[in-house]
């Protein structure tokens, strides 16, 4: 294909070229909107049916834990938005830096994640293993509490799958940040991962209180 | 139409962490809020403070992280379909579902 440049032969501008990629973007994340949105309406119907069980189901989550994670992955979004920021004033070393910055703090999220899902194993709460609300509870409390147990990890879980992902995209820009690929002109890489990364974000802003913070009161 | 010439934006990073201290904030608040029994005043005002919150920090991550406010107007246009077809499914199975008969 002609190329001149960065500047594909059916651009005129490098501004279009990088308005049309962020669009594309754009709509794929519209698709991911949707897609989240079903767990989402799910979970509302499920949640109006049963709100006395989903907010004991909920208060057995620990609030820390999940607001720590809140905390550490809106600092990553803030170490992205630097990271996008740093390329297209051709700081190329800070690209690297806070790219890896976002890594660590992707992982420590999925680690916190992993420490959540573990207590719950521990508490007999993962539906399907050995699944137990309360030791004495009846058997429609059980049923409902797995409800919300089944929502919370089909949720979280999807969501940590995209963080997953994430740190893998993450990966290969680091790559090819440490090659000083990124530059003022071209940086479209290092924007389209940011606008995914800053979705998943926006999916957990919601997924926060609406599992953890259901009634705290 | 007088096409808009979009010189391309550069967000300063002092917007960058204006954002981040402002959802930091709206996080203690949304956590405290849910401490408190807001239900007693009103049926739902806990859900309801909770989703005002987390559509708040959404809209600053959209408009400043994501660059939505700085970005050309189809652009704009797409991000709002989102929200828009997301609110016809909530909102259409919702009014199916607590319409129906046992319920």
């Amino acid at each position: 294909m002609h190329r001149t440049g960065e500047l594909y032969g059916q651009f005129e501008t490098m501004d279009q070229q990088r308005e049309t990629a962020s669009l594309g973007m754009w709509v794929f994340l519209v698709t991911e909107v949707l897609f989240f949105g079903g767990m989402f309406m799910t979970y509302t119907l499920n949640r109006s049916t049963y709100p006395d069980i989903f907010a004991e189901a909920s208060r057995s989550i620990k609030l820390w834990l999940g607001a720590v994670n809140t905390v550490v992955l809106i600092g990553s979004s803030l170490t992205m938005a630097m990271a996008v920021w740093s390329a297209q004033v051709g700081k190329k070393q800070l690209v690297t830096i806070f790219l890896i910055a976002t890594l660590t703090l992707g992982s420590v999220f999925l680690g916190i994640k992993a420490v959540e899902y573990h207590e719950k194993y521990v508490e007999h709460h993962i539906p399907g293993l050995n699944f137990s609300f309360e030791p004495d509870a009846d058997i429609a409390t059980n049923a409902h509490a797995q409800l919300f147990f089944s929502l919370y990890f089909a949720m979280t879980g999807l969501h940590a799958l995209h963080m997953i992902v994430g740190a893998g995209l993450l990966l290969w820009l680091i790559r090819q940040s440490l090659r000083g690929r990124f530059t003022p002109e071209y940086n479209t890489p290092v924007e389209l991962v940011g606008l995914y990364w800053h979705f998943v974000d926006i999916v957990w802003i919601f997924l926060f209180p609406l599992l953890y913070l259901i009634d705290r009161h | 139409m007088a096409e808009q010439s979009h010189e391309h934006h550069i967000v300063s990073p002092k917007v960058y962490f204006a954002v981040f201290f402002a959802l930091m904030i709206c996080t203690i608040l949304t956590v405290y809020a849910a401490t408190v029994d807001l239900n007693r005043h009103f049926p739902g005002l806990n859900i309801i403070v909770a989703l005002v919150i987390a559509t708040f920090k959404a809209s600053l991550v959209v408009l400043f992280f994501m660059h939505g406010k700085y970005s050309p107007r189809r652009t704009q246009m797409v991000i709002i379909c989102s929200v828009f077809w997301l609110a016809i499914m909530l909102f259409m199975t919702m009014s199916d579902y607590i319409s129906r008969p046992w319920s």
